[in-house]
């Protein structure tokens, strides 16, 4: 039992880390320019492809860097010829607008990489054992998504509590007009926090798309998962998305790696496994985990708009 | 978003496309007379009735829905289950006539249970909750293999059941024809609805749901009729697809599906009635043909749908309609020339547009890239410089004669208006 709890949690945190890093973008983008990016996803299946064939020519630490300030400047670009472009129209046909773009992202990915996935692995320095827990080992690169996390977060929260940077983003999300007034080009204040968090996806990508896999699907696979936490966490608090990663990661890690039904702890009394709550009771919870962070999200609208730590509803 | 739609009092001569849709819809089968044209009509006559119960939530509404396929496809199992059952009992029970109205019931169903939350808010909010509520739906699909038939999906037997008019259904043009039946049923119940209050108050909750409240009609309240009145109409199509396809896997109330349906209705144009239709045929039609013809058509299909939305949101039908309106006010006058030139040069930049993606799509994705390619008739070599400059410069000339030097030309004339897109 000790077991399975520890190593739920292990995985659960490290998949809730990964999480974080291809959601704290979108809760910057989100909160801030009230676009919902329904591209987030492909910025960050960019990024694991920029630094896959980036990495082939520089080496991964060099692509750890330029990958993401690719990914970033692509998001700029759109921003500025796409995203502006459809903005004066309203909010759906921004989302709208992200919603192709991801179609267009995906087959472009799958034209120029394949559909199959490219071997995209970490360097030998990171692909050693760090650690060994119930007789399972850890590999270095394990510790250092936790650090890329850890670091993101801690950056993050520096830039825009700290600096003047950040201050002048969060005033051109309340107040535009008087920033406008205050002589800042408030249009790419906006383009910035956009390729930034896009950049921001770009490097969960170089970091998840080594822990899964690197294929054309893996955008449509985590797409609806990032807005999960995006609005678990609440609008625009990175602390918010990184808490709200956490218990995805873990709770979803717990439901896959432990075997419970109710009918196999409380037997079957007699319910059959068929019908609505008889399918229920038979349950195992390996096959509830998918279902999981929808439910989540679902909920989360329904009962608490704002999210766990948002200041305002969505 | 704005609407410009046949307001006020209904002109008889407006009404011609309930004529003619219908009438190439009964005249087509003898034109296209193969087993897959028919099959492929069929599908576009279901596409048609999802699309335009989509408009009533998107164009009628203002709610944008990510997860409508929800209703489609849980219409679409309940209606299976049934045929089952039918098929069970040895082809006793319901008519395959009325099973639609099965799929529409559990539509509803499912309408009413999922509308009580979703509709409370509108905007980003609502399309948020439908997208979680479809992506919990499919995945639930591995859940509750019993009602979603696991990986394979759900057979039935539409032959095996009984006809209120003794027609045998084993024949695909049969099928068509009960296809085209309800889709001429549930059109014009769906613009029937339109011109009621509750159709009139549904554009108001969009354009102003404050000014809506305060004329005493509560906004959440009019979502959810039109919400549910939607999901009923998407539960009509789904059965009907069970007649068709005589197969439902959970495919069918997957994010693809959803998605599908706010592209066709989004290309045709969300503010006119025939919009969804004209974007669910096209849809459909392309669908089919050119993913027969190329690999790329996903990417043609995003490029269109992006194009659209950020150079003529009013959709296809809504270019054709302000065009023609311009046409009619006279503004083509002394211009029409231009207008042309605008077309052609646009229409040498789209072709030189995809004999650039083609050519990529040999290069990058087949095992020999310097095998021979026939690209538009020509036979190239995509490995060798000459034909990537020469469709790289079609495709420049064109959009830059289109940008640079007809679309100045044309504000010239028209007194400095500036348009999206060309024609």
């Amino acid at each position: 039992m000790l077991e399975t709890i520890a190593y739920s949690i292990f995985n659960g945190v490290l998949y809730g880390t990964l999480l974080f890093m291809m959601s704290s973008g979108l809760t910057l983008i989100f909160g801030m320019m009230g676009v919902l990016n329904f591209a987030h996803a492909s910025f960050y299946m960019l990024g694991a492809y920029f630094a896959y064939t980036l990495g082939l020519g520089t080496g991964f630490w060099v692509a750890l860097f330029l990958a993401p300030i690719a990914v970033g400047a692509f998001g700029a670009l759109v921003e500025r010829y796409g995203l502006r472009r459809v903005h004066q129209f309203g909010h759906v046909p921004e989302l709208l607008f992200t919603f192709g773009l991801a179609y267009v992202i995906e087959e472009l990915v799958a034209l120029f990489w394949g559909t199959v996935p490219v071997p995209y692995k970490a360097p030998p320095a990171l692909d050693t054992t760090a650690f060994s827990m119930f007789g399972l080992n850890y590999s270095v690169f394990k510790v250092f998504i936790l650090v890329v996390a850890v670091a993101m977060f801690v950056g993050l929260w520096f830039l825009l509590k700290k600096t003047r940077a950040g201050l002048i983003i969060q005033g051109a999300l309340s107040r535009p007009d008087m920033v406008g007034a205050l002589g800042h080009n408030v249009p790419r204040v906006f383009m910035l926090v956009f390729a930034f968090g896009c950049a921001l996806a770009g490097l969960g990508g170089v970091v998840g798309g080594i822990h899964f896999v690197t294929d054309p699907g893996m955008a449509f696979m985590m797409g609806p998962i990032v807005f999960v936490v995006v609005v678990l966490g609440g609008l625009g608090s990175v602390p918010g998305a990184l808490i709200a990663s956490l218990i995805i990661g873990i709770l979803q890690t717990f439901f896959l790696s432990i075997n419970f039904s109710l009918a196999g702890a409380f037997g079957a009394l007699g319910i059959e496994d068929s019908g609505f709550f008889g399918v229920l009771w038979h349950m195992e919870t390996t096959r509830i985990a998918p279902v999981l962070p929808f439910l989540l999200l679902v909920l989360t609208l329904i009962f608490r708009p704002r999210g766990l730590l948002g200041k305002r509803e969505a | 978003m704005a609407t410009p739609s046949v307001a006020g009092r209904t002109n008889l001569l407006k009404l011609w496309p309930w004529v003619v849709i219908p009438l190439a819809a009964l005249v087509l089968p003898f034109i296209f007379t193969s087993g897959h044209a028919i099959n492929l009509l069929s599908h576009m006559g279901v596409a048609i009735i999802f699309a335009l119960s989509y408009n009533m939530l998107l164009g009628n509404t203002g709610l944008l829905s990510f997860g409508h396929a929800v209703y489609y496809g849980l219409g679409a199992y309940v209606a299976m289950h049934v045929l089952r059952a039918i098929n069970d009992a040895g082809g006793q029970g319901l008519p395959v006539e009325l099973l639609p109205l099965v799929g529409a019931l559990a539509g509803l169903g499912f309408g009413i249970l999922f509308g009580t939350f979703s509709v409370r808010r509108a905007g980003v909010v609502f399309a948020m909750i439908t997208l979680g509520l479809g992506a919990l739906v499919f995945s639930s699909s591995q859940m509750f293999t019993d009602f979603f038939g696991g990986e394979a999906g759900l057979f039935g037997n539409r032959a095996e059941a009984p006809s209120l008019f003794g027609i045998d259904y084993a024949s695909s043009l049969a099928v068509y024809y009960l296809v085209v039946a309800w889709a001429l049923i549930a059109a014009i119940l769906i613009y029937l609805l339109r011109k009621t209050p509750l159709g009139w108050m549904a554009n108001a909750v969009r354009d102003n749901p404050e000014r809506a409240q305060f004329v005493g009609y509560d906004p959440t309240i009019v979502r959810f009729i039109q919400f549910s009145l939607s999901a009923c109409f998407a539960g009509l199509a789904g059965g009907l697809y069970v007649i068709t396809d005589e197969i439902v896997n959970a495919e069918v109330v997957g994010q693809i599906q959803s998605g599908a349906v706010l592209l066709g209705t989004y290309i045709g144009g969300i503010g006119y009635f025939i919009g969804p239709i004209v974007g669910a045929s096209i849809v459909t039609v392309l669908e089919s043909s050119l993913s027969s013809y190329t690999e790329a058509w996903v990417l043609y299909f995003g490029l269109l749908f992006i194009t659209i939305v950020m150079f003529a949101p009013m959709g296809i039908v809504g270019v054709i309609h302000t065009q023609y309106l311009n046409w009619k006010a006279g503004g083509w006058k002394g211009n029409t020339g231009i207008r042309l030139y605008l077309i052609v040069t646009g229409l040498i930049g789209i072709f030189g547009a995809i004999c650039v993606i083609e050519l990529s799509y040999h290069y990058f994705r087949s095992w020999d890239p310097s095998a021979p390619f026939v690209l538009m008739g020509v036979t190239v070599d995509a490995t060798t410089v000459l034909p990537w400059l020469a469709c790289f410069a079609i495709a420049i000339i064109g959009f830059g004669l289109m940008l640079f030097h007809g679309r100045p030309m044309l504000s010239r004339h028209t007194g400095a208006t500036s348009r999206g897109g060309n024609a």
